[in-house]
C-alpha cells in the first residue's frame, strides 16, 4: 500500500498506533475519500474504540483483519480465526457492522472492493476478516479491467446547507453524507444525537431511535448483504458450514466425501456478519447434521446452532498454527 | 429584543446555545475569542474543521458554526491528522482539554507535533478532569486537592509548553483566561500558521478544581490568575513554570519548518511524475 497508493493518487499514512489509525480513517472518510486500514488481532482490539465511533457517526470505512492466534500477543503471524466474535461485538453498545470472509486471493481483491461498496451504501464500518493463511497465500488471481469493477459511492446531500440535516434518513435508514469543506457546516458526535446531529444525551426516545436506525439499516438488508456459496447441498445429509481458509479444507473434504459415496455438502460463508440466519435455517432443515470447522475454540458455531433449530451441530475447533485437514473434517462427517 | 443580534452570532451553531459550562468557567472566553480570531482573520470558515475530544471543552465543536467533529476521548488529534492527510486544503483546529490531549491523548499529541501536521491545537487547561467529577490528571499541580488526590497530589505534572516545544511544535504560547486579547492574537497566529501550533489557555474551574483548592469563587479565580501570571515571552519553555504560585505566560516558540501534508503530497506527486517520465503505470513488480 505504501508503494502503490502514491502511484494512483492515494495517500498512505502510518500512524503511531492502531487507535490513531482508526481515528485517522474516520477523519479521512469525513474528508470525502474512501479510507481503510489493515491490522491483526492485537491491533484490531485497539481499533474497537473508534470502530464504535465509526458506527455511531455512520462513517463509511474498511478494516482488514488478518486474524492470528490470540488472546493477547498469542502467536504472532500464526493463523487463526479467533476474532470473528470480536468483529461483531468488539466495541461497546448496540450496533451493526458488516464482515466478509475471503477464502482465496481472488476474493481478497473482490471482497475488498465489495467491502468499500457496502460501507458506502450503508455508511458503516465493513471488515474483511481474513486469516494468516490467505494473507500469505500466493495464487493466481485476476484484476478486472477498471471499467468492469462495480463501484458504489455514498449518497451526497440533495439539500442546500441551510436545509441539511446530517443524520436524517429516509426509508432506507441511511442518511445523505456531506463532506468537510463544502459549506455544510455540520456537526457529528459520538454522543447520542438527533437528526440534526445535536447531542441528545438525556432523551430515551432519541437514543432508542438512533440505535435502532443504525442497527436496522443493516438488519433490514441481511438478504441483500449476505453472500454464500453452496456446494453439493441439494441432496446432502451432512453440511459443513465454513469460512475463510478453512472453507478450502472443507471443500476438499466435500469432494473427497462425495467420491467415497458420503452425501456431504458445503455452505461457505463469504459474509459472516450480519449472520445469514435464514440461509443456515433453510439448509439445516434439509440435512441431518451440520459440521462447523473453525480455527478457534468454537465461535461462529454458536450462531450456526442458534439458526439450526434442533439439528445436530458439531463444532470442530482447531487451535495452533494449522488448518484442519480434509480427513479431520470427514472423520466427523461419518462419526 | 428579537431584533438584537450579537455580531458574532453566526459563529455559533443555532440551537446549541446556551452552552453546558459552569458559571466562572473559562471555556466561554475561549469560545468567544476563537470566534473573534476567525472573524478578525477573515478566515474562510468553510475550510476549517473544528475537532474536539471528550470533556467540558470537548463540547465546543458542537457550538462552533463550522464543520466539526466530536471524537472519542483523546483521539481528536489522530482524527485531525486523517483529515489533513486526505484533505490538505482544510485546516483542522483541535480544541480540547489538558486531560484529553495529554493523558489519554498524549501519544497522539507528541506524534502529531513531531510530524509537524498543520493543525492548530488550543488546549483549555483547568488542572483536572472537570466533567467527570474533578479527578487529578497530568497537569494537576503537586499538592493540589482533587477527588483522586484527597491528601494532596504527589505526582509531577507536565509543563505543556515545554512538552509541545520538545515534540516539535512550530508555534507555542501560554496564556490564561484573563489575557483575552493575547489569547486572540495567539489563536490568530496558530490558525494562520502552516504547521503544528499549540496554544495553552489556563482556565479556572470553580466547581471542581476551584472548590477544592480555595478558588471556588469565579472572581477570586480571575484575581488569582492575574496575581500569579507573569509575561515572559521568548524564554526557554523549560523555564516557563506553571503552578499555584506562579504561571509564566507568553510566546515561547515561533519557527518555520516544512509541514507534513505538503511533504506527503509533494512526495506523491513526484512518484507519479517519475512513473510518467519512464512510461510505466507502477513500480510494483508483478
Amino acid at each position: 500500500m505504501s508503494r502503490r497508493l502514491p502511484e494512483v493518487g492515494g495517500v498512505y499514512l502510518q500512524m503511531e498506533d492502531e487507535i490513531a489509525s482508526m481515528a485517522a480513517v474516520i477523519g479521512a472518510s469525513y474528508g470525502g475519500i474512501k479510507s481503510m486500514t489493515a491490522t491483526s488481532g492485537p491491533g484490531f482490539s485497539l481499533m474497537q474504540e473508534n470502530i464504535g465511533l465509526a458506527a455511531m457517526t455512520e462513517t463509511p470505512c474498511v478494516v482488514v483483519d488478518v486474524m492470528r492466534a490470540g488472546p493477547s500477543t498469542g502467536q504472532p503471524t500464526k493463523t487463526g480465526q479467533q476474532d470473528v466474535m470480536q468483529a461483531k461485538w468488539g466495541s461497546h453498545g448496540d450496533y451493526e457492522i458488516i464482515a466478509l470472509a475471503p477464502s482465496s486471493v481472488q476474493e481478497m481483491f473482490d471482497l475488498t472492493v465489495e467491502a468499500f461498496n457496502l460501507s458506502e451504501k450503508y455508511r458503516c464500518p465493513v471488515f474483511v476478516m481474513t486469516d494468516e493463511i490467505i494473507g500469505h497465500l500466493m495464487e493466481r488471481f485476476q484484476i478486472p479491467e477498471p471499467e468492469k469493477i462495480r463501484l458504489v459511492e455514498r449518497k451526497r446531500p440533495t439539500t442546500p446547507p441551510s436545509k441539511y440535516s446530517p443524520f436524517q434518513a429516509g426509508e432506507d435508514l441511511v442518511p445523505e453524507m456531506a463532506t468537510f469543506g463544502e459549506g455544510y457546516r455540520f456537526y457529528a458526535t459520538g454522543l447520542t444525537h438527533d437528526e440534526t446531529g445535536h447531542p441528545r444525551t438525556d432523551s430515551a426516545e432519541h437514543h432508542a431511535k438512533l440505535v435502532q436506525r443504525i442497527c436496522d439499516k443493516i438488519r433490514n438488508n441481511v438478504g441483500e448483504i449476505t453472500k454464500v456459496e453452496r456446494v453439493f447441498l441439494d441432496d446432502a445429509d451432512v453440511c459443513i458450514v465454513a469460512y475463510g481458509s478453512v472453507a478450502r479444507s472443507a471443500l476438499a473434504a466435500t469432494v473427497e466425501g462425495r467420491e467415497r459415496g458420503i452425501k456431504i455438502g458445503l455452505l461457505r460463508l463469504a459474509t459472516i456478519w450480519p449472520f445469514p440466519d435464514e440461509i443456515v435455517e433453510q439448509v439445516a432443515a434439509q440435512v441431518d447434521k451440520i459440521l462447523v470447522p473453525e480455527m478457534n475454540y468454537g465461535q461462529l458455531v454458536r450462531e450456526v446452532e442458534r439458526s439450526a433449530g434442533r439439528r445436530k451441530v458439531t463444532s470442530i475447533p482447531r487451535l495452533g498454527d494449522a488448518l484442519h485437514t480434509p480427513e479431520e473434517i470427514l472423520a466427523q462427517a461419518v462419526s | 429584543m428579537s431584533n438584537l443580534h450579537h455580531p458574532l452570532e453566526d459563529y455559533t451553531r443555532s440551537g446549541m446555545i446556551p452552552h453546558i459550562w459552569c458559571n466562572g468557567c473559562g471555556n466561554g472566553i475561549i469560545l468567544g475569542e476563537f470566534a473573534r480570531a476567525l472573524d478578525e482573520l477573515k478566515y474562510d470558515r468553510d475550510k476549517v474543521v473544528v475537532v474536539s475530544g471528550i470533556g467540558c471543552i470537548g463540547r465546543i465543536s458542537g457550538y462552533t458554526n463550522t464543520d466539526s467533529f466530536h471524537t472519542t476521548h483523546g483521539r481528536a488529534l489522530a482524527f485531525a491528522v486523517g483529515v489533513k492527510a486526505a484533505r490538505p486544503d482544510l485546516k483542522p483546529i483541535v480544541i480540547s482539554g489538558d486531560g484529553d490531549l495529554f493523558a489519554i491523548g498524549g501519544n497522539h499529541f507528541i506524534h502529531a507535533a513531531r510530524r509537524n501536521v498543520d493543525v492548530a491545537v488550543i488546549c483549555s487547561n483547568n488542572f483536572n478532569y472537570g466533567m467527570t467529577g474533578g479527578q487529578a490528571g497530568p497537569t494537576t499541580p503537586v499538592g493540589a486537592f482533587t477527588t483522586t488526590s484527597r491528601y494532596g497530589n504527589i505526582e509531577h505534572p507536565f509543563n505543556l509548553v515545554h512538552l509541545a516545544a520538545a515534540s516539535g511544535a512550530v508555534y507555542v504560547a501560554r496564556w490564561t483566561t484573563i489575557h483575552v486579547k493575547r489569547i486572540r492574537e495567539s489563536m490568530k497566529k496558530a490558525i494562520s500558521r502552516k504547521g503544528f501550533s499549540f496554544v495553552e489557555i489556563v482556565t479556572p474551574c470553580p466547581e471542581e478544581y476551584g472548590r477544592r483548592n480555595k478558588i471556588a469563587d469565579p472572581i477570586l479565580g480571575m484575581k488569582w490568575l492575574r496575581e500569579v501570571s507573569e509575561v515572559r515571552s521568548n524564554i526557554d519553555p523549560i523555564e516557563a513554570v506553571i503552578g499555584p504560585d506562579k504561571i509564566i505566560v507568553g510566546e515561547f516558540v515561533d519557527v518555520e519548518k516544512p509541514e507534513f501534508s505538503d511533504l506527503l503530497w509533494e512526495k506523491n506527486r513526484s512518484v507519479q511524475a517519475e512513473l510518467e517520465k519512464v512510461g510505466r503505470r507502477t513500480n510494483v513488480a508483478i
